[in-house]
């Protein structure tokens, strides 16, 4: 590092700190950062936009393209919701009841994350194929989850649930119990203990849950691809099609696709930080 | 005594719960179908065709070469973002600068981009079309379907890991321990590894282990730089997929039965530094209270 770029780092300082190590932790910071995320992050920023406005538009609307976002994003919303639904019930019940067994479920929660996602997209195929242990008692009712949209929703909400679990479990272990019985010995009936207490107190760590969720289901491809039957047009995702693409050497509208999607998920990201900043606000206000 | 204030307990919490016991038979059963069925398929099918089958499966050439990949993979990427974490998290957590939410954002950005365009990018920058493209394939170098390439995708995915883990800790841990260090003369490192570390040491495990287990298991970032090379750029799962996808069944749950090891014994190595740490908390609070 030279003389001129330490003396930089130095007044980027706000106040003086007598702790040794700012300009070798923010300079390995920053450079680290830059080398693994910035520039390969605008590598395929200009790679999109290389061949133009047009070609970029024409790569992210053609048809093909069109409904593999299409097939996405209607898998991710609705992935998102019953990822919202279970997990409100299984954080209710970890955070409110004691039953034998719980520790062990608690820890299990988190097997999404840990499990890579190859091994859930086979388990999960291998489960609601026709013949497999749950697939074969949907068969006789015309129910076919594995190869169709619903295994994509599928495997998007089992990679998408710990996300609202581990963000509402905490806050509703911390409300007040007390709060509760008031209200039910004041009269409410319990309906009104969820739908005045419950759920507003909630409600901020629920939509950051089922927002990350959601951003999951968007971009995940190793559980989802074994189970979705990856039929252009019908059950292709967008992740899929980039990696088709580039299979194909079509690096241009491979980029064009997965910007495309770094767009999206920015947009949900930046919603996600106004929301917390704002309800923050409001918190400082009422205190 | 006791008894009877157990089932004190149990009628108060009826009381005021009225749907407790449908609740939580509900959540056992969702738990079952949906997190512990998965586990059992996996090491059903794997030794389908017994335990003969099975570890021929596991100890073919191919699937120990993608083993050893693997964990060539991991004992790369996780050091390096462990060490980033511990820079990230020193230079946020104890000093006051100019764009510090800027970078936290920055830090977080992996977490967002869907793995598949991760290894994307690393094409754009090291595949044959991309920016050093014409200067790597001058000087014969391989990065993109090479090992280089995986170590960076993966690298990449688990950026945030250990440094998401230590900012929140050490910013509520404060620095007043470190900055009495120096007041008593102790110096640069010294400070790290006498005062810091052993303040930090769980919460670093904690971020080192969910790191270690998403480079073990990442499949769609290594899967786009990887060429799937057999025996020679397929990880573990990739192994998986490659198996799966010829219907080689058996084989396929085989190799994920290792994988799902893994992972449970991750679950395993977090669930026992959460009861350390809650155990560490009580003792401190009563503690204080005395």
């Amino acid at each position: 590092m030279t003389a001129s770029s330490t003396k930089k780092f130095g007044s980027l300082l706000k106040s003086s700190s007598p702790l040794p190590g700012f300009r070798l932790s923010l300079g390995f910071t920053v450079t680290y950062l830059t080398a693994v995320v910035l520039i390969p992050l605008a590598a395929i920023l200009l790679r999109a936009v290389h061949n133009g406005r047009e070609a970029f538009w024409s790569a992210i609307t053609s048809p093909r393209v069109e409904a593999s976002y299409k097939v996405t994003l209607t898998s991710a919303v609705a992935a998102a919701l019953l990822s919202a639904l279970i997990g409100m019930l299984i954080a209710w019940v970890l955070a409110r009841y004691r039953f034998p067994g719980k520790r062990f479920v608690d820890a299990l929660i988190d097997l999404p994350f840990a499990l890579p996602t190859a091994v859930a997209g086979i388990a999960l195929t291998s489960l609601y194929s026709e013949h497999g242990w749950i697939g074969k008692h949907l068969e006789p009712h015309h129910i076919h989850i594995a190869f169709t949209q619903l295994g994509i929703i599928l495997a998007m909400t089992f990679v998408g649930l710990p996300f609202v679990v581990r963000s509402v479990q905490p806050v509703l272990a911390e409300i007040d119990t007390s709060i509760e019985e008031a209200a039910r010995s004041l009269g409410a009936r319990p309906w009104h203990v969820i739908t005045r207490i419950l759920i507003p107190v909630s409600l901020p760590a629920l939509v950051t849950g089922t927002a990350l969720a959601f951003a999951r289901g968007v971009g995940e491809y190793g559980s989802v691809i074994f189970i979705a039957g990856n039929m252009p047009m019908k059950t292709e995702i967008a992740s899929l099609l980039i990696v088709t693409k580039l299979e194909e050497y079509d690096y241009e509208g491979a980029a064009a696709i997965a910007v495309a999607m770094l767009a999206l998920s920015c947009v949900v990201m930046l919603g996600l930080n106004l929301l917390q900043w704002r309800l923050q606000r409001r918190e400082g206000k009422r205190a | 005594m006791n008894l009877f204030r157990r089932f004190n307990s149990k009628i108060a919490s009826t009381l005021v719960h009225p749907g407790r016991s449908f609740l939580i038979l509900l959540t056992l059963a969702v738990i079952f179908v949906f997190l512990i069925l998965p586990l059992l398929v996996v090491f059903t099918e794997a030794f389908a065709q017994g335990w003969k089958v099975y570890k021929s499966a596991i100890l073919q050439p191919d699937t120990v070469a993608a083993l050893h990949l693997t964990l060539l993979v991991v004992s790369i990427a996780v050091p390096l973002n462990v060490l980033f974490g511990i820079a990230a998290s020193w230079a946020i957590t104890r000093f006051d600068f100019h764009g510090k939410n800027l970078l936290l954002t920055l830090i977080d950005i992996p977490l967002a981009v869907s793995p598949v365009v991760a290894g994307m990018m690393y094409v754009e920058v090291f595949g044959l079309h991309g920016w050093l493209g014409d200067w790597l394939s001058l000087h014969n170098l391989h990065v993109i379907y090479a090992v280089p390439g995986i170590v960076l995708a993966t690298v990449f995915v688990t950026f945030p890991f250990v440094a998401r883990e230590l900012i929140p800790f050490m910013q509520a841990q404060g620095s007043d321990e470190e900055i009495a260090a120096v007041a008593l003369g102790a110096r640069g490192f010294s400070i790290f590894w006498r005062v810091t570390l052993p303040n930090i040491k769980w919460a670093l495990l904690y971020g080192t282990i969910l790191a270690a287990a998403r480079s073990v298991g990442e499949f769609g970032a290594v899967s786009v730089v990887s060429g799937h090379v057999r025996g020679r750029t397929t990880t573990l799962p990739l192994q998986v997929e490659m198996l799966y996808n010829e219907y080689s069944f058996t084989e396929a749950f085989a190799v994920a039965s290792l994988l799902t090891l893994a992972a449970v014994f991750t679950l395993a190595i977090k669930t026992f530094i959460e009861i350390t740490t809650e155990r560490r908390a009580d003792r401190n609070v009563s503690g204080e209270d005395r």
